[in-house]
């Protein structure tokens, strides 16, 4: 329905493009901020806690629940039997259990679930549990899942052109590397409160991505309809992909509770159960092979990417369906066949996480980059440049899934980095550096990011806004989309303000209710400004127009001259305050009221033939970082970074720079610190922040220079021509993992790039005893 | 038990094990505190008790008996607290913001200790984590309020 969006956007003003702080900022920093664990807690409150599987794979044989029953301050325990409606919280395929049935599929995976009168009350007694099991065969790994023939669906084969190119090709470079997935580690961690409402109702808090989608699972799983249940959120405290999906277990565990006792009932996991019972980021496995000519320019490139994707289908497939878009980067793939593999183990089932299978692909990509200018001994930018997409008509302009590209500005902006940033001299002085130093490596590196803007499953770009304008002026802004903290009540409202000509004071940003704005898309995909911003002005545009009538009549002019700005309204001798126009719409009987909806025009995508133009644009940035290497501990430190980020004409410099920012350090983290370890039997040991390390302040760059890039507006009709910028700039964190591959290769003079992601220090000696031929140390030491 | 909180003497009925962090939270109803880890290595929870930028999620509520406990619900009514909270606002600090409440605490107990802090002093002390990646801002929000004193 691209007719809901005006054929060009609105003029922006002072309220758009603008350094607005959050809206919530002066209530995070006074800890009056409510969150769904700080809302005052209904009376007779109930709280929950799962017992769990202690096995990765097995059948149940019997379950005794007797001594849980009998534990003090236990209300209630409930197991799959007691599901009213469908045992399912998964988001499409129908294989995720609230509770499991007769066979476990991962090690933590809910089995019954305690209601008692605390929550420690609820703990102690899910400890209780007998449960007897007869263990099943259970692969951990990607090795075992693809040794087994494990997989959660098909193989997708993208390709394009003729790949045999690779035999004559007069440069071979081949190689395979791993890299780990991340937690999430939201600060604030999966949260619900349900509360049963008359006739069957059920209001559930929940800290989600995906409102509706809790919603619906939820209604399936009490079997009542979805207009029974409402879902409610203010704002989550981090989310990052990690609330897309897996909040409706935690609602759905909940609602189950608050239905059959009629009481209010909370699920607030504690940290180590959050990590080891919600899904990460997908672990990868790539194998290349590169045919190049003497510059480095890809002549054919054959890639497989194998994924860790646990133990059911969740977002999988189109996870690893972006892996796939993404595998390109910047790069034009003139003979191209990228084999996925998504494999089923037995561990918890991975998950949306910023970015979404892109930064794998990406990264895949720019690991070959850098290997064949090891092989070449080229300058990698220099291989990187000579791959770049070409201008539109240069036949170097259609990505391999058909898609066009028509607004790469990815050379530009690596130009103004290379420039800014000194890459080459500082490159030089790096191999000075090295030369004179035994010990100490340091490395360089400038990567490019390419990253496409829209759901790739096309129904999901859709979105819807509520907008009142009371008879005193002011307004009431509500729209599908959710605030994680990336900013999307601020410039949904600034939007909204500006239609209005009103200062941001006048709009009232409320919670995201599945009451108010109906079958809404989780907020992902980077897209909740653009989709969410379009709907709200949409709705407020409605509004405006009809009190522009409204102002005409009374002033005798044409509606078009009606101007509202600066809380005033203009039109012919009449100037009135905005509240004062309002009030005489109002006693006029106008409708003040109006719903918005916006649907992404141009986009459409056949997955069996994986061609089409699944993203209305891309998002393009660049980062060069310079590090140095201990090769005695392999412990290193980041230098400096500059960065280059298009976000098109920006809604919020403010916003997106911190965006950029946040977004850089976590993909910085995924890549060098954060480190997932499950043991032989499936368990994860790294589930608590004593063992699993997310950056701190010690960790960013010593100098860090940001920019948004001033050449930024979108050429496709975003609203007022702006970019998203949740995903892409995480995978300007690339830089870093890219130049320590450089330190390594300098310390050993391997011509072949040998570092695996994470690049902890157990990695980076590995790596460095790979590159000088010996044993690495040993696994697991 | 008796607790002072933010200037208030309170009668606590809490096990005297109990964490702080739930004696706040869940007896006294100050929800500014965040639980975040439950073991002490994310700072979310972070109260000052006797100026000290304490971890409440691991501080036995019976060893604070008698200490002076503030919270962010309070931080404003401190000058140098006013100062840390307007330059998180300034500086345009929070995203999600769950964690900034333990951030600003750590911050106002820092400057409480060392009114000019240099960059190593202020890497030292904040130490808290943040999902969002704030740390730039942070830092530039503690010089700022440092500069203002």
């Amino acid at each position: 329905m691209a007719d809901s969006a005006p054929v060009s956007p609105p003029a922006s003003s002072t309220r758009v493009n603008a350094p607005i702080p959050h809206e919530s900022a002066k209530l995070h920093v006074s800890g009056r901020a409510l969150y769904a664990d700080d809302v005052a807690e209904p009376r007779n409150l109930l709280h929950l806690a799962f017992g769990k599987s202690t096995l990765a794979h097995a059948k149940i044989k019997s379950v005794d629940l007797s001594a849980v029953r009998a534990a003090p301050g236990v209300v209630g325990v409930y197991t799959a039997a007691d599901i009213p409606g469908a045992n399912n919280v998964a988001p499409f395929a129908g294989d995720d259990r609230i509770l499991a049935e007769d066979e476990v599929i991962f090690l933590g995976q809910p089995i019954f679930l305690v209601a008692a009168e605390s929550a420690t009350a609820a703990r102690k007694a899910a400890l209780l549990g007998k449960i007897e099991y007869e263990p099943l065969p259970a692969y951990v790994t990607i090795a075992e899942a693809r040794a087994a023939g494990s997989f959660i669906e098909a193989s997708q084969i993208m390709r394009r052109g003729d790949v045999s190119r690779l035999e004559s090709a007069p440069r071979r470079v081949s190689g395979r590397f791993e890299m780990g997935g991340q937690d999430h580690f939201y600060l604030e961690g999966q949260i619900a409160v349900a509360t049963p409402m008359e006739q069957g109702g059920m209001h559930i808090l929940s800290s989600t991505q995906h409102p509706s989608e809790v919603q619906h699972l939820v209604a399936h799983a009490l079997h009542v309809n979805s207009a029974d249940v409402v879902i409610e959120l203010r704002r989550m405290g981090g989310g990052f992909g990690g609330k897309e999906t897996q909040p409706a277990l935690f609602a759905a565990a909940a609602a189950l509770v608050a239905a059959k006792t009629g009481r209010p009932a909370k699920y607030r996991a504690d940290r180590d159960e959050d990590m080891e019972i919600t899904g990460k980021r997908h672990e990868f496995e790539i194998a290349y092979e590169a045919g190049v000519d003497e510059t480095g320019r890809l002549l054919a490139l054959k890639m497989d990417l194998a994924s860790r994707c646990g133990c059911s289908t969740d977002l999988s497939p189109a996870i690893n369906d972006r892996a796939l878009f993404h595998a390109d980067n910047c790069y034009f793939l003139e003979n191209v066949e990228l084999i996925s593999h998504r494999f089923k183990t037995h561990t918890v089932s991975n998950t949306a996480f910023r970015g979404f299978g892109g930064p794998q692909g990406m990264l895949a990509i720019e690991r070959v980059m850098d290997d064949i200018a090891l092989h070449l001994g080229l300058d990698p930018l220099a291989v990187r440049k000579a791959n770049f997409y070409g201008p539109p008509g240069s036949g170097r302009d259609v990505t391999q899934y058909q898609m066009p590209v028509t607004d790469f500005v990815a050379d530009r902006i690596v130009e103004d980095l290379r420039r800014r940033a000194d890459y080459e001299s500082r490159r030089a002085a790096v191999e000075v550096f090295n030369r004179e130093h035994p010990y100490l490596k340091r490395g360089i590196s400038l990567t490019p990011v390419k990253f496409g803007i829209s759901f790739t499953t096309t129904h999901l770009n859709q979105a819807g806004a509520l907008v009142h304008v009371y008879a005193d002026g002011s307004v009431h802004l509500n729209h599908g989309g959710t605030e994680m903290g990336q900013g999307l009540n601020t410039k949904v409202a600034q939007i909204t303000a500006d239609v209005f000509g009103l200062g941001l004071e006048s709009i009232r940003v409320t919670s995201t209710r599945t009451d108010k704005v109906p079958n809404t898309s989780a907020t992902a995909a980077s897209s909740g400004a653009d989709m969410n911003g379009w709907a709200a002005w949409n709705g407020a545009e409605t509004i405006r127009l009809r009190l522009a009538e409204v102002m005409a009549k009374k002033a005798g002019v044409p509606p078009e001259e009606a101007v509202f700005e600066g809380g005033r309204v203009r039109a012919g001798d009449l100037d009135l305050p905005f509240p004062e126009l309002c009030r005489l719409a109002y006693l006029a009987r106008t409708q003040l009221s109006a719903a918005g909806f916006y649907a992404t025009p141009k986009i459409h995508y056949d997955r069996a033939t994986h061609s089409g133009r699944p993203f209305l644009y891309f998002c393009y940035g660049a980062a060069v970082s310079e590090v140095v290497l201990d090769t005695f501990t392999g412990e290193f430190k980041t230098l400096r970074t500059d960065l280059i980020h298009d976000v098109g004409r920006s809604l919020n410099p403010a916003i997106d720079l911190g965006q950029v920012e946040g977004a850089f350090v976590q993909g910085v983290g995924w890549l060098t610190i954060e480190e997932l370890v499950y043991d032989a039997k499936g368990r994860l040991t790294t589930h608590a922040p004593s063992t699993y390390k997310i950056p701190c302040a010690s960790d960013r760059p010593e100098i860090l220079n940001m920019e948004l890039w001033r050449g930024g507006e979108n050429r496709e009709p975003t609203i007022h021509r702006s970019k998203a910028v949740g995903e892409p700039p995480f995978m300007l964190g690339i830089s870093v993992f890219s130049a320590l591959t450089h330190a390594v290769a300098s310390a050993t003079g391997a011509a072949c790039a040998t570092l695996e992601a994470p690049a902890t220090p157990e990695r980076i000696l590995k790596a460095l005893a790979a590159g000088r031929g010996e044993a690495g140390p040993r696994e697991g030491a | 038990m008796e607790l002072t909180i933010n200037g208030q003497t309170r009668q606590i009925d809490s096990e005297p094990d109990t964490p702080l962090l739930w004696v706040l939270r869940d007896e006294i109803g100050l929800t500014g505190v965040k639980y975040g880890c439950g073991v002490a290595q994310c700072g979310a929870c972070t109260v000052l008790v006797d100026g000290v930028a304490t971890r409440s999620c691991v501080t036995p509520v019976e060893s604070v008996e008698g200490a002076s406990v503030a919270t962010i619900e309070a931080v404003e009514e401190d000058e140098v607290g006013r100062r840390v909270v307007a330059a998180w606002v300034a500086e345009q600090t929070p995203q999600c913001g769950y964690c900034q409440s333990g951030q600003v605490m750590a911050a106002t107990a820092l400057l409480k200790e060392t009114p000019k802090p240099n960059d190593e002093e202020i890497a030292a002390a904040m130490t808290n984590l943040c999902r969002c990646g704030t740390y730039n801002a942070i830092a530039a929000a503690v010089r700022r309020a440092a500069a203002q004193g």
